[in-house]
């Protein structure tokens, strides 16, 4: 009776605390609920969950809650492709839209002869860490690192780095944007699969200044724009850019480029080397 | 007010919970890789410090006390701190989204941390009033959030460092770590006048 009457006041009280605030937490729930889009969930269960961010979103929710608002496409999952493209639109309603598929590209062709070097670097093979030292080893203040970030970035062993500048191998490519999130210089893009050319240049800066620092960097001369009749290159600063929703693909602007700088970018795919290839580049960017 | 202010400094600096007492290593260690992420962390913690040391206080005198419950502080405080968290996360999710999304992610995580569990014992165990037990929680959240922060910008500056392969990773976080806990005993010399 003395063991029960000590027990008595804890277990009694704990219980009635207990259930106070399992009531109290219950009726919270139900008084502050928030309206949820219930497509949200639907949504997400069907998508492939690898929170990825090869959607511009940060994960697999955030994707689900943009398409649901409709602020995203919904074939925006590269991962997914078209099955789960067909099941969000059957979801939310809309036509079924084919997925596009997107590759990424280093948009930098100053190799170690082309570019010209600002200092000679030993230190860590880190891009980031390069990048630190007054922004880079090569003059040009757009110009891949070439150490390798992106290399140890890409889960797919997608990209090498061929005398200095990264490259991508746009066939192993899945667009899941993880280089583009590691690149320091940010100079990495993804564009559309299908598009076969690109700028391969970031430098936005006049031909005086690009011409000292690069061999082949775009010296903003406006030869592409005019040559186009699609109407798909336009300038940003400088630069040369292509509009890949307009570009039909007829390579007038790669024969007219006077410095070779608008690529074919078949001819970009490179054999990614083996790791242990791989390990004697990063090897020699650090010497 | 001066002795706020005592119980200010003395949370923060002389006896900062993670570094001097080693209360809270977890979220310390855990999220303070990355200098943003540590400050999101370390406001979740103050916010949550000092609503349950102000709450439990409460709890302490108005019904553990009266029903000579004293001995009891440990379980209920839990039972309190992580209910407490719970109701404010929904009520903050539907009042102030924004508060939500920058706290959201961190406060479940954090419901029955040690640190948090910590303040308010020790605010009552030190037997400090209402307010003072309130100020307490408030500035042993500062001197957590202190902490962190400056142990992140630590582990930011040294992530690209090229470590000895046996050290990389958790050994060298704790190194560091004890190295910034030996620069904040020498707070302990302080002695206020209380």
């Amino acid at each position: 009776m003395a063991l029960l009457g000590s027990l008595l006041p804890p277990v009694v009280s704990l219980t009635v605390l207990g259930v106070f605030f399992g009531a109290l937490l219950g009726i919270a729930s139900r008084i502050f609920a928030v309206e949820a889009d219930l497509r949200v969930d639907q949504i997400v269960s069907c998508l492939p969950g690898g929170n990825c961010g090869g959607c511009g979103y940060p994960g697999c929710s955030a994707f689900a809650e943009a398409v649901a608002a409709g602020r995203a496409p919904t074939n925006g999952c590269v991962v997914g492709g078209n099955p789960v493209a067909c099941e969000v639109a059957r979801i939310m309603g809309t036509e079924a839209l084919a997925v596009q598929r997107r590759a990424a590209v280093v948009k930098c062709a100053g190799s170690s002869q082309r570019a010209a070097q600002k200092y000679d670097y030993v230190g860590y093979a880190d891009c980031g860490a390069q990048h630190a030292l007054l922004g880079g080893a090569k003059q040009c203040p757009y110009a891949c690192c070439g150490l390798g970030t992106c290399v140890r970035a890409c889960q797919f062993g997608a990209i090498s780095v061929v005398d200095g500048v990264a490259v991508v191998d746009r066939e192993r490519c899945t667009a899941c944007g993880a280089c583009v999130a590691a690149c320091p210089m940010g100079i990495i893009q993804l564009t559309p699969y299908d598009c076969d050319h690109e700028v391969i240049c970031s430098n936005p800066l006049p031909a005086s200044e690009v011409r000292d620092v690069c061999s082949v960097g775009c010296i903003g001369c406006e030869l592409c724009v005019r040559s186009c009749a699609a109407g798909a290159i336009h300038m940003e600063g400088h630069l040369a850019v292509i509009d890949h929703a307009r570009c039909v693909n007829c390579h007038v602007c790669v024969d007219r480029c006077p410095r070779g700088i608008i690529r074919y970018l078949g001819d970009r795919v490179t054999v990614v080397p083996s790791l242990g290839q791989g390990a004697e580049d990063r090897a020699a960017g650090r010497t | 007010m001066g002795k706020l202010l005592l119980i200010a400094i003395n949370a923060i600096l002389i006896e900062n919970y993670v570094l001097v007492r080693t209360i809270g290593c977890c979220p310390f260690l855990g999220v303070s890789r990355k200098t943003e992420t540590a400050v999101g962390m370390g406001f979740a913690i103050i916010f949550t410090m000092t609503l349950s040391s102000a709450i439990t206080w409460l709890a302490n005198e108005y019904i553990l006390i009266r029903y000579n419950l004293e001995y009891m502080q440990t379980v209920t405080f839990i039972l309190i701190i992580a209910a407490l968290v719970q109701f404010v996360e929904i009520v903050l999710k539907k009042a102030m989204p924004a508060l939500y999304t920058a706290l959201g992610i961190y406060l479940p995580l954090i419901t029955t941390n040690c640190a948090v569990l910590g303040s308010a014992l020790d605010g009552i165990g030190r037997g400090y009033s209402f307010i003072e037990s309130t100020v307490f929680g408030l500035t042993a959240g500062v001197g957590f959030t202190l902490a962190i922060v400056l142990f992140s910008g630590v582990r930011e500056r040294t992530a690209q460092n090229d470590i000895p392969k046996a050290f990389q990773g958790f050994p060298f976080a704790l190194v560091s770590a004890s190295l910034l806990a030996m620069v904040f005993t020498g707070f302990t010399g302080l002695t206020l006048p209380f």
